[in-house]
C-alpha cells in the first residue's frame, strides 16, 4: 500500500500471472471459471434432493426452454458490448408473436408469418435505435418506453387475447417440436444464433468494432468507427432476433401470444449478459459467458420447479441474481464511486 | 531562513514537497513560505506545476514527502476537509457550481443554517447578503440566482464566498482573474487588500505579468515542479520572470535530421468555430509545425475544428489543395488528417484491451477479407511497430491500461502510423510521459517529419516547441497572436507572444 501511489493507475506493466493453474484459470477466464462451479454446485443440489432431475427428458425441457431466452441474451450480450441495453427484447417477441400467427392465418404460409415478424422486428430495432441516436435518449429510458408501447401495440392488434392457430402447420410444429439428430431444433437454433454471434464478435471487423464503440466510443470516433451506424445496426440485428424469438415464441404455444411466454423476457436476458461477465458499460463481455448463464438460470428455474418452490420466489431468485451480478462486476472493476453509478 | 524581526509571521510554510505521478517527477523539493498579510504570488510557465502544488494544499494529492506548517504547527493534509478545518482555502479556477439551486445554497453547501429539522432559509439569505456586502460584491450577484444561470464571473465570486466561510488562514486563487473583467479584477484585487489586512495569508497563481507585479509583495517562480527562485515584487521585474521562467536545458532529448519541406498538405484559411476566430496556417509535408501558447489559448478546440469533431462557423481547411466538408473525425480520417488527443486514456484507448487491437484499431477493414480480420497480418502489423517505436510490452496481447504513459501514446503513435496518414496532429504528446520515454517520442516525430508527414503538435513545454518545430503558431485567447519561424525563436519571444497584452 505505501508503494502504490493513490493515482498511479498506469504506471508500472503489471507482471503477467504466473502458475499453471492460474494460466489455465485466465484462458477459461474467471468469470467463466466460477459460473461452472455455482452451476455444478446446484445441479449437485438439485439432484440430490431429487433425482428426476437427471432424466434425459428433463434435460431436454431445460434445453428448450432456455432457447428462447438464450438468444435474446445472446442479443442482449451484444447490444451491451456496445454500451447500449434493450428492456424492449420481450415486447418485440410479443408484439412479433402476435404478427407472425395473424400473417400466418391471413396467408396460410407459415414463411410469409416468419418473414412478417423478422421485418417487423428490423422496424422496430430501427426505431429504437433513431429514437437513441436522433433523439438523444438514453438507452434504458428509449427501450423502457418501447417496451411498454410496443407491448401496447400487441396488445391492439391482438385485442389482448391469442391469436390465431399454428399448431397445425408442419414448419411451426417442426420448429417447437421437431429434432436434429436426437437434439431439439429449439436449442440447435440457440447453437446456431450464439455460434453466429461468437464469430461475428470475435472474427469480423464489425465485431471488432463493437468492442471498440462501448470500450471508448470518443477512440473509436476518432478512428473513423461511423458510431451510430453501428448503434442503429446493432438495435436492428437485436430487434431482428426479438422477432426470431417471437415465431419460437409462436410455434411453441401454438398461437400469436402479445404478453405470455414473452413477460420477463427483458430481465431474464439482461440478468445472463449480466452473470455472463458482461460489463454495463459496455465494451467487455464474452458469447460463452452468457450462454453458461444462461444455462445456470434454465437450471435453477427447473430446480425451482422440480423441488415444488413456489413459483414467486423465481422472480425474486431472478432479481436478486442480477444485483448480485452487477455488483459482482463493481467491485471487480474496482475505483471508488462519487454519486449514483452510470 | 528569512526570519528578520520586521518580517510578519509565516502562516503556511511547505517543505521539501516531492510528488510523483506514474513515475514522472512532478514536484521535487519544493519550499513556500506565506506570511500573514502578504500576497505571495507563484508563476511559472505550462507544466511548471503550479496547480499540483495547490492541489496539495487542498488535499486533493497526498504528497509523497515534505512537511507543512500553519502558524508555526507541522500538520498533515490528506483529505479537502483537513485543508478546511486548519483555515486554507484553494479557490479554483473552474469552480464546481451545482446548477440548479440558489447561489445562497451553493455557498453554504453542506452547511446550511437550519431551524429544528429545516433550513433557515431567511438565516440563510442575511447570511449570504452579509458575505456579499463584507467581500465587495455588492450588485455583483444575487443570492437567489440559479447556479446554471451564473456568468463564468459570478461562478468564481460564488467559490470565492465559499472559501471566505469559517475561519480562514490561507486562501489561494489559481487564475481568478482568468474568466473575469477589468472592472471585476479590480474588486477581487480590493477584496485581497482586504484580506491581507485582516491578517490572511494569500497565495496568487498567475499568468499575468502586471497584476502579479500590482498585487503581489512575493513573486516565487517554479519551473518543471522546482522552485527557480523568489524575488521581493518591487525589486524584480517582467524581463527577468520571464527569464527565470524560461531556460530550462532539454536539448539534449531532442534529435533532428534536416526537414524539407514539400507540398501544402493542410491550409487552415481564416477558420472560425465556437472557439477560435479567424486562423490562418499551413503545414507542409514533412514540416512539424507547433501551435504553442497557454493552455485555454483554443489550440485544442481548433485542432478538433481541423477535423471535423466541431463545425467551423467560418473559414475553410484544404488538404492538399482541396476544400474539405468535414462533418465527422470519420471524414478527417479517410482524407489522411488524423488526431492524438491530449487526453490519452478517456480519447484514444481501448483502456481494457490489447495493444495489437489497440493498433489495428483504424485499420481494421483494411486487414479484412469479406469483413474477417486476417489475425496473421494484425499481429504482424503490430508487431512491427513494436519493433519500430519501441514499445515496451511483454507481449501484442498485454491491455494496454498496464502500460506506462510513454508506451500508451507510442501505441496511439502507431495507429496512425499503421493508417499511412498525411497530417498527424498531436495534442501534448508529451503529456505524462517519462524523460527517457520523451525523447523517443521527439525522435519518432522527427522520423516521421522526414518520411514525408506533415505534422501539427499542441505543445505547452517551451523547450519542447523549441525543439520539435520548424515552424511556431503561437495562439492567444482563442487568435493567433504570432508566428515566428524556427531560426528566430527564443522562449522569451513565445512566451511574450503567448501572455503579454502587446507582443513584445
Amino acid at each position: 500500500m505505501s508503494q502504490s501511489l493513490p493515482d498511479a493507475n498506469a504506471s508500472t506493466p503489471r507482471l503477467p500471472p504466473r502458475g499453471a493453474l492460474r494460466r489455465i484459470l485466465e484462458a477459461i477466464g474467471v468469470q467463466n471459471v466460477s459460473l461452472l462451479i455455482a452451476l455444478a454446485l446446484l445441479v449437485a443440489f438439485i439432484g440430490g434432493q431429487n433425482s428426476n432431475f437427471f432424466y434425459s427428458s428433463n434435460i431436454a425441457t431445460i434445453g428448450t426452454t432456455v432457447a428462447i431466452v438464450g438468444i435474446l441474451s445472446v442479443v442482449q450480450t451484444v447490444v451491451m458490448l456496445l454500451g447500449g441495453l434493450d428492456i424492449s427484447v420481450s415486447s418485440q417477441a410479443g408484439l412479433t408473436s402476435v404478427v407472425s400467427a395473424m400473417v400466418f392465418m391471413a396467408t396460410q404460409s407459415a414463411f410469409a408469418g416468419i418473414a412478417a415478424a423478422l421485418v417487423l422486428g428490423l422496424g422496430t430495432g430501427l426505431l429504437n435505435g433513431v429514437i437513441i441516436i436522433y433523439g438523444r435518449v438514453n438507452a434504458v429510458i428509449a427501450t423502457l418506453a418501447t417496451l411498454a408501447a410496443y407491448r401496447g401495440l400487441a396488445n391492439l392488434i391482438a385485442n389482448g387475447r391469442a391469436q390465431g392457430y399454428t399448431g397445425v402447420d408442419h414448419v411451426f410444429i417442426f420448429l417447437a417440436r421437431g429434432t436434429i439428430v436426437g437434439i431439439p431444433v429449439l436449442i440447435w437454433i440457440l447453437v446456431v444464433v450464439a455460434l453466429l454471434a461468437q464469430l461475428v464478435l470475435h472474427y469480423t471487423d464489425f465485431g471488432r468494432n463493437i468492442y471498440a464503440v462501448g470500450g471508448n466510443a470518443t477512440a473509436a470516433r476518432l478512428a473513423g468507427i461511423p458510431l451510430n451506424r453501428y448503434i442503429l445496426a446493432v438495435y436492428m440485428l437485436c430487434g431482428f432476433v426479438s422477432a426470431l424469438a417471437g415465431v419460437l415464441l409462436t410455434a411453441r404455444t401454438g398461437s400469436g401470444q402479445p404478453t405470455s411466454g414473452s413477460q420477463g423476457l427483458e430481465l431474464q436476458s439482461i440478468t445472463a449478459a449480466a452473470l455472463g461477465g458482461c460489463s454495463m458499460q459496455g465494451g467487455k463481455g464474452t458469447i460463452v459467458g452468457t450462454i453458461f448463464a444462461v444455462v445456470l438460470l434454465g437450471v435453477l428455474q427447473n430446480g425451482l420447479i422440480i423441488l415444488d418452490v413456489n413459483s414467486f420466489w423465481q422472480d425474486i431468485a431472478q432479481g436478486a441474481l442480477l444485483v448480485i451480478a452487477v455488483v459482482i462486476q463493481q467491485r471487480r472493476a474496482g475505483g471508488r464511486g462519487i454519486g449514483l453509478p452510470m | 531562513m528569512l526570519k528578520g524581526s520586521a518580517m510578519p509571521p509565516a502562516a503556511l510554510v511547505m517543505e521539501g514537497v516531492d510528488k510523483h505521478f506514474a513515475g514522472v517527477q512532478a514536484l521535487s523539493g519544493v519550499r513556500l513560505t506565506a506570511r500573514a498579510g502578504e500576497v505571495h504570488a507563484q508563476m511559472g510557465e505550462n507544466g511548471a506545476r503550479k496547480s499540483t502544488l495547490l492541489k496539495i494544499l487542498s488535499g486533493a494529492y497526498t504528497p509523497e514527502a515534505g512537511r507543512i506548517q500553519i502558524d508555526g504547527k507541522p500538520v498533515t493534509i490528506s483529505a479537502p476537509a483537513d485543508a478546511h478545518r486548519l483555515g486554507v482555502r484553494v479557490v479554483a479556477q473552474e469552480p464546481e457550481i451545482i446548477p440548479y439551486v440558489s447561489v445562497a445554497e451553493n455557498i453554504y453547501a453542506g452547511a446550511l443554517p437550519r431551524r429544528g429539522r429545516l433550513v433557515d432559509r431567511a438565516a440563510l439569505r442575511a447570511k449570504v447578503a452579509a458575505d456579499i456586502q463584507r467581500s465587495g460584491f455588492l450588485g455583483m450577484i444575487d443570492p437567489d440566482q440559479l447556479g446554471n444561470s451564473l456568468s463564468p464571473a459570478q461562478r468564481q465570486l460564488v467559490e470565492i464566498l465559499r472559501a471566505l466561510s469559517g475561519d480562514v488562514r490561507v486562501i489561494a486563487f489559481d487564475e481568478p482573474t482568468s474568466s473575469l473583467s477589468d472592472r471585476d479584477s479590480e474588486t477581487l484585487f480590493a477584496l485581497i487588500k482586504r484580506l491581507t489586512a485582516s491578517g490572511i495569508a494569500v497565495i496568487y497563481v498567475s499568468h499575468r505579468m502586471k497584476e502579479i507585479l500590482h498585487i503581489a509583495t512575493r513573486v516565487l517562480v517554479l519551473r518543471d515542479g522546482q522552485v527557480v527562485g523568489e524575488r521581493q515584487a518591487e525589486e524584480t521585474n517582467e524581463g527577468e520572470l520571464v527569464r527565470m521562467m524560461v531556460g530550462r536545458d532539454l536539448s539534449a532529448l531532442y534529435q533532428r535530421s534536416a526537414h524539407s519541406p514539400g507540398r501544402v498538405v493542410l491550409s487552415v484559411e481564416n477558420v472560425s468555430s465556437a472557439d477560435v476566430r479567424d486562423i490562418s496556417f499551413e503545414v507542409r509535408a514533412g514540416e512539424v509545425v507547433v501551435l504553442a501558447g497557454l493552455v485555454g489559448a483554443g489550440r485544442t478546440e481548433l485542432a478538433r475544428a481541423i477535423i471535423g469533431d466541431v463545425p467551423l462557423t467560418a473559414g475553410e481547411i484544404r488538404v492538399d489543395g482541396q476544400a474539405l466538408q468535414l462533418r465527422s473525425p470519420r471524414d478527417a480520417v479517410r482524407a489522411g488528417l488524423c488526431l492524438a488527443p491530449e487526453e490519452r486514456k478517456a480519447q484514444a484507448l481501448l483502456m481494457k484491451r490489447s495493444v495489437r487491437e489497440n493498433i489495428s484499431l483504424a485499420v481494421l477493414q483494411r486487414l479484412s477479407r469479406w469483413h474477417v480480420v486476417n489475425r496473421g497480418e494484425e499481429r504482424q502489423l503490430a508487431e512491427r511497430y513494436l519493433r519500430e517505436l519501441h514499445i515496451r510490452t511483454p507481449s501484442i496481447e498485454q491491455e494496454v491500461a498496464t502500460l506506462s504513459g510513454g508506451n500508451q501514446q507510442k501505441t496511439v503513435l502507431a495507429r496512425w502510423l499503421a493508417r499511412d496518414s498525411k497530417l498527424l496532429i498531436l495534442d501534448e504528446p508529451t503529456r505524462g510521459v517519462d524523460v527517457a520515454a520523451k525523447a523517443e517520442i521527439y525522435a519518432i516525430i522527427d522520423r516521421l517529419a522526414s518520411r514525408g508527414i506533415a505534422v501539427l503538435v499542441i505543445s505547452s513545454e517551451l523547450p519542447e516547441v523549441l525543439g520539435l518545430a520548424d515552424r511556431i503558431v503561437v495562439m492567444k485567447g482563442g487568435r493567433v497572436s504570432g508566428t515566428i519561424e524556427r531560426a528566430d525563436a527564443t522562449e522569451e519571444k513565445i512566451l511574450s507572444l503567448a501572455i503579454l497584452e502587446k507582443a513584445a
